[in-house]
């Protein structure tokens, strides 16, 4: 227990969607999902399109309310949370999305949008705001005129260093990287990787990282867990999932992988059902 | 709005040394882009004028008393010439300084429209798009029943229970004309809600009014001034309408549909009466749509990347 960041058991989350001009039809996305992270480790969440990856991510922030199930972070049950403590929460698990084009404001300084985090938690002067600003923007490797500037004037790269930037602000315990790499450059995706390990250790950091890929998986996670369907159909080391997948999905989604190699052919898949 | 300053007031150094210069070169590259297509030039040069006879008309007509209900039997009804540009009216006052006078009516009664209309409309179409669900059904059927009816013959009623008058039309547009500003910034709103920086926001725990002020209006100003901008034109009109009408400025006033009501019974004799007045009417309503149109192609993306 003592050891445990966050716990989520028999978690399900189903969404109402409309079907025809008036009924709705009710789609699980999430169903009956157990996991615990523990501090430090970083676990791979995998899992095609659709699967319910992204939502437990966004459940486990507090951002969609969930249907049914418990999830507790650093001790606290969000679900009975006030609104209070909810925000204060924030301060201890962040996020970084998929997109960095879309993820910041686009009429926001960078400094601005450094500084938001600090300025919605409150507590904070301004000489620490720009203290942290400056050790931040040091991390993340741009130089300081840079706070001056606008997202649109960044490369894809730098768009994300400074979503990871801001997310890293408040000096979180949890980190949820939803597909962080997805939309970069091949090149960039390992830059980012890197950057993301070496920071899993100066700030003592635990991730939860959502990915579809399984070669980033591999290089980053400790653990993973598979989700198929809304559930979550195999989950272990990470290189016990990988050489000896149990379950099928497993197998069709390690197949369904492109290995880099001379003599490459489309992959085979191994179960079309 | 005034939790908007409030959450401005307390932003921090960061961005403050650098905005003003960032505002200037956009308002620099807007002018740029303004100026390649023809047409916005015109209706920027028309706005401009009229903007210009605004501030300045009264202390610049040849004849400043025209427009206090002055009557000067010798001189009425006389042709345009030299003198009188554009001819004398009924009373013998001069077109032209009543003209160039009634500038500032109008275009204070169209500032006044447009901008109560975004004041009322624009917060209920931001909380609409952004809080969804139950809110949104209400303000959006609300709007609606607005919407069925055609503006005029809405603010015709309200007028008539306010009594006639310059301040109650202005107002009676202003009520009939919000519902537009909500569909719009509804619409804009719900498709920026879903955002990730949007998200971003809320996983750091800013409050809805942060988000709805801070995230989601400053992203919505392009259609909105788009819409100001071709508001401005509609709403003279309308103001003008119901001037006409009898409903809003009256006679001795120098306000352009007023001025239409009156000479409407000289036409087509004494064509001048009629046809000065119409003409402002048309040209700074057709100033402000042509500006509204360059400012819409400023402000789309698709061509702005070119």
């Amino acid at each position: 227990m003592p050891d445990h960041v966050a716990r989520v058991a028999g978690l399900r989350k189903t969404f109402q969607v409309p079907d025809g001009p008036f009924r709705k039809r009710e789609v699980t996305a999430v169903d009956n999902v157990d996991f615990t992270l523990e501090r430090g480790e970083t676990v791979g969440l995998v899992g095609e399109s659709g699967s319910g990856k992204s939502t437990v991510g966004r459940l486990l922030l507090g951002l969609l309310p969930p249907t049914g199930g418990e999830i507790v972070v650093l001790g606290r049950d969000i679900a009975a949370l006030p609104a209070r403590q909810m925000r204060s929460l924030r301060r201890d698990i962040q996020i970084v999305f998929q997109n960095p084009h879309t993820s910041l404001h686009p009429r926001m300084s960078l400094g601005r949008a450094m500084a938001e985090p600090l300025l919605i938690q409150g507590g904070f002067s301004r000489s620490e705001i720009r203290r942290r600003i400056s050790t931040m923007i040091d991390i993340i490797g741009l130089p300081e005129i840079f706070l001056g500037r606008y997202p649109h004037e960044l490369s894809g790269g730098q768009k994300q260093r400074l979503c990871i930037a801001r997310a890293l602000m408040l000096n979180p315990k949890i980190l949820v990287l939803d597909e962080p790499t997805s939309a970069l450059d091949v090149s960039v995706q390992a830059q980012i990787l890197e950057f993301l390990r070496s920071l899993r250790a100066e700030f003592g950091l635990t991730y939860l990282f959502i990915s579809h890929n399984l070669a980033v998986v591999q290089a980053m996670c400790s653990r993973i867990l598979v989700m198929y369907r809304g559930q979550i159909v195999e989950s272990g080391e990470t290189r016990q999932i990988l050489t000896d997948p149990q379950h099928a999905y497993t197998r069709r989604l390690l197949s369904a992988t492109l290995e880099p190699t001379p003599d490459a052919r489309l992959p085979v898949l191994l179960d079309s059902g | 709005m005034s939790e908007a300053s409030a959450i401005e007031a307390t932003a921090t150094s960061a961005d403050a040394s650098e905005n003003p210069r960032g505002v200037w070169r956009e308002a620099r590259r807007a002018l740029w882009l303004l100026s390649r297509s023809f047409s916005s030039v015109v209706g920027l040069v028309i706005v401009a004028i009229f903007l210009v006879l605004a501030i300045l008309g009264p202390y610049i007509v040849p004849y400043p008393g025209a427009s206090t209900g002055n009557v000067d039997m010798s001189s009425m009804l006389l042709p345009p010439s030299m003198e009188h540009w554009f001819g004398t009216d009924d009373m013998g006052n001069d077109i032209f300084s009543r003209v160039v006078i009634g500038t500032r009516i109008s275009l204070q009664i169209g500032l006044t429209i447009t901008l109560g209309a975004a004041v009322i409309g624009v917060p209920l179409g931001i909380f609409s798009g952004y809080l969804g669900g139950n809110v949104r059904r209400v303000i959006m059927a609300f709007t609606d029943l607005f919407l069925a009816l055609p503006s005029l013959v809405l603010a015709i009623p309200i007028v008539t229970v306010l009594g006639p008058g310059v301040t109650n039309a202005t107002i009676a547009l202003a009520i009939v004309w919000w519902p537009g500003y909500v569909r719009l910034v509804d619409s804009k709103a719900l498709s920026l809600s879903k955002e990730p920086f949007v998200e971003a926001a809320r996983a750091m725990g800013a409050s809805t009014l942060r988000i709805v002020f801070r995230y989601m209006l400053p992203n919505c100003t392009s259609p909105l001034i788009v819409k100001a901008s071709l508001d401005m034109g509609a709403a003279i009109l309308a103001a003008a309408g119901l001037g006409f009408i009898g409903l809003g400025a009256k006679a001795p006033s120098p306000e352009w549909g007023a001025m239409l009501s009156v000479a409407r019974g000289y036409l087509p004799t004494w064509w001048w009466f009629a046809v000065f007045p119409g003409l402002a009417i048309y040209v700074s309503v057709l100033g402000f749509n042509l500006l509204g149109d360059g400012l819409r192609d400023i402000f789309d993306p698709r061509t702005t990347s070119q």
